[in-house]
């Protein structure tokens, strides 16, 4: 199949077939980054703008080393250095990029539907970087690309998703994802974290960590966000840690070649342990780096580019 | 022109309060209704009306607008926000207190009344704060807002947050005889909320307002107003819960009341994920759950429901088009509402065009305690004349608001309202 969209901001209303697509061309990528020199004149010519509302290290630097090993021209607008933050509207900071004639733009915002916005008015395709609690396509891509990396499959996959399930995007995005490629999903975390009516989603809710990971091929941490939350939910982080931290005990209970992910920045000792962080099961390092190849397959496919 | 004498003849006439649906002929004389009959003779001097394929109903009340006049003009005024009730159906309307500087004295209750009778296009019932400033403190000047024409009091936009302010409003205005109305929202349990609390705002990501937040004030205020014996109604009631518990408080004898809007009737949470975050469907109480909307239909139709009102809350576009987060709650309703009814409640058979009436006329007539609702021989003639068959699409484009926030624009209805009358005066826009 080829691909049809203009852009990519959520994994809710993708197919299968466009995920196997996206999945594979990053199989093809992911070469590119083991050459001695780490760049392809795929998208010469083409304007990329890296817009970032919220401050981000990793999504942020693999887009832009992405761009930059596809030959494109990149530019990074974030909310410190422009008129972001001198009360512009979303709007009229859309209307201004447009009159620059950007060929994609990447976007990420703390408002779900902010790059929605931008997408219904802009020419230049949208990418979304993260969009409050709503998505982050990207994430859920490469961690689906990690996964098959080392599982050889999706189809029948059991994986555990824990930690603070309501404030994050990467949750929700995963959710669809593992779902519409035959994975099954179950999900834990403190009550006070948990969105109303997940199971609607088609996941199995868990009132434990044990209950979550026994059995299952893959862990997933989340990370605390303590920055979205005007009042602790949990009374203590010590307290969040003996309940819902993950450590070798744990993975006892998972299947023996479970591997643990976690799509940073870590909280260690609160989510997870360093022993686990650092263990033989965890393949942290190894999303990051799928990030890249995965990153530059979607750039690709929405810049309607021919085959490197 | 109170003199002027005219006889209406063709119309189907419909008014619940004299349980009256039949063709009937009405003639108006000084400003008031002479009679209606089957049929009246001609007489000199008086204008025959043809209203022949039209429906004349006793002039519709919103109890429910915000007419943003005295301090945010920009987005309606007082001559704009009558225009669109004119437009929309409606004979008067009952305006909330959230204004700037805030309806909390005679002299802004009067400056509204003056400033609707000088534009003429509907009456206008100031609603006055319950509290000073809406600070949840003091009482207001409630005596001296209903002497300036004020026919309720609410702190709308906000809660009546501490229960010792209710029922001290409770007890006091039991002096005037004028409903407590109360914004129903605990705003502890709303927190940074900004849709209905479900699986839509767990897909969207959004933070929810449960139901909750909604049900435990209206739980509050009933306990209240039993032991005070105060008149209580519930503003643009939006849950299944709160509203069984009004069934069973009006069972029990209480004086206690409630309106909901057309678009929790009409709407969903679901329709924010469908439009992509579209801010005309973001307001409070927000669109709620399928469930709690076939609870309000259901008490449409048993009487539990005395109002439909439409919460018409004018924001300018600047002010809308930013993301879903960020937008300020409320959408427009006076330029829909009677169509929506007709169209959606009314014409596939969920309610009877008399009941609709008594929700749109009779009903807040009665809970603001109004000289209106009704066609009965003496009253004034203030009188709604719409086509129960005449299709429009709604065009935000065309409204007489000065704002558009509309989540209706595109809508083909069946039913559109025609002309109204003041006083047997034809409104002219």
């Amino acid at each position: 199949m080829a691909w049809s969209r203009k852009d990519l901001l959520g994994i809710a209303e993708l197919s299968a077939e466009e995920i196997h697509l996206i999945l594979d061309t990053a199989e093809s990528f992911r070469e590119v980054s083991e050459r001695p020199i780490k760049k392809v004149p795929t998208l010469r010519g083409r304007t990329v703008i890296n817009l970032f509302f919220e401050p981000s290290t990793r999504t942020r630097s693999s887009f832009e080393i992405a761009e930059k090993r596809l030959s494109a021209d990149s530019l990074n607008f974030s909310s410190s250095t422009s008129a972001l933050t001198k009360g512009e509207s979303l709007l009229d900071t859309a209307m201004n990029l447009q009159a620059m004639a950007p060929d994609l733009i990447v976007i990420r915002h703390g408002h779900p539907g902010a790059p929605h916005m931008l997408a219904r008015r802009l020419k230049a395709g949208v990418i979304n970087a993260g969009d409050g609690a709503h998505e982050h396509p990207t994430q859920a891509l490469l961690d689906a690309f990690t996964i098959r990396r080392h599982k050889g499959t999706l189809q029948g996959i059991e994986v555990a998703i824990v930690g603070d399930i309501e404030h994050s995007r990467v949750v929700r995005s995963n959710i669809h994802l593992l779902l519409k490629m035959g994975a099954k999903v179950r999900v834990a975390g403190p009550f006070t974290l948990m969105p109303a009516a997940l199971e609607t989603l088609g996941v199995e809710v868990c009132s434990s960590l044990e209950e979550a990971v026994t059995g299952v091929d893959v862990v997933m941490m989340l990370r605390v966000q303590l920055e979205r939350q005007a009042r602790l939910r949990v009374p203590s982080v010590k307290e969040y840690f003996r309940l819902f931290g993950l450590t070798k005990r744990h993975l006892s209970l998972a299947k023996d070649d479970v591997i643990v992910m976690h799509p940073g920045p870590m909280n260690r000792g609160m989510e997870i342990s360093s022993e686990v962080a650092d263990g033989p099961y965890s393949v942290i390092l190894d999303q990051v780096e799928s990030g890249v190849a995965v990153r530059m397959a979607i750039l690709y496919l929405l810049s309607g580019a021919r085959e490197p | 022109m109170n003199g002027r004498h005219l006889i209406f003849r063709g119309a189907r006439v419909v008014d619940p309060s004299q349980n009256l649906d039949a063709f009937a002929t009405v003639e108006v004389q000084d400003g008031k209704i002479a009679r209606i009959e089957d049929d009246i003779p001609s007489r000199d001097g008086a204008l025959e009306v043809d209203a022949a394929g039209q429906v004349l109903v006793p002039g519709l009340i919103d109890m429910h607008v915000h007419l943003r006049e005295p301090g945010q003009e920009y987005k309606e005024t007082i001559r704009s926000g009558t225009r669109a009730a004119a437009a929309g159906g409606f004979t008067a309307v009952a305006c909330m207190a959230n204004t700037s500087p805030v309806n909390d004295n005679r002299t802004v209750t009067r400056h509204i009344v003056e400033e609707a009778a000088a534009a003429g296009f509907a009456r206008v019932h100031p609603i006055g704060a319950v509290s000073k400033g809406m600070a949840g403190e003091e009482l207001a000047e409630i005596g001296e807002m209903v002497r300036g024409g004020a026919v309720g009091v609410s702190d709308d936009g906000l809660p009546v947050k501490n229960a010792e302010l209710m029922r001290r409003a409770l007890l006091y205005t039991r002096h005037f005889g004028v409903p407590v109305i109360q914004h129903a929202e605990d705003l502890d349990l709303t927190g940074p909320g900004v849709m209905h609390e479900g699986e839509w705002s767990t897909r969207l990501g959004l933070p929810g307002i449960p139901g909750s937040s909604e049900d435990v004030i209206v739980a509050r205020d009933l306990i209240l107003s039993e032991d005070t014996l105060g008149k209580y109604h519930v503003a643009h009631l939006s849950t299944g819960r709160s509203l069984e518990m009004v069934r069973r408080a009006k069972a029990q004898g209480l004086a206690v009341t409630c309106e909901v809007t057309p678009h929790h009737l009409l709407l969903t949470d679901q329709a924010v994920a469908e439009t992509e975050f579209s801010t005309d469907m973001k307001m409070k109480p927000p669109l709620r759950a399928e469930l709690d909307r076939q609870a309000l239909r259901k008490g449409l139709v048993d009487g539990t429901v005395d109002a439909i009102a439409s919460d018409h809350a004018p924001h300018h576009p600047d002010e809308k088009e930013v993301q879903f987060s960020s937008a300020p709650f409320g959408i427009l309703g006076l330029e829909t509402t009677l169509a929506l009814c007709l169209d959606r409640l009314v014409r596939p058979g969920l309610i009877t065009l008399e009941r609709l009436v008594d929700l749109l006329s009779c009903g807040p007539a009665r809970v603001l305690n109004l000289p209106a609702g009704t066609l009965a021989p003496g009253s004034v003639a203030d009188i709604t004349f719409f086509d129960p068959e005449k299709v429009l699409t709604v065009d935000r484009d065309r409204f007489q608001s000065l704002s558009r926030n509309s989540p209706f624009g595109g809508w083909e209805l069946r039913g559109a309202p025609l002309s109204t009358y003041l006083g047997g005066r034809r409104v002219q826009l």
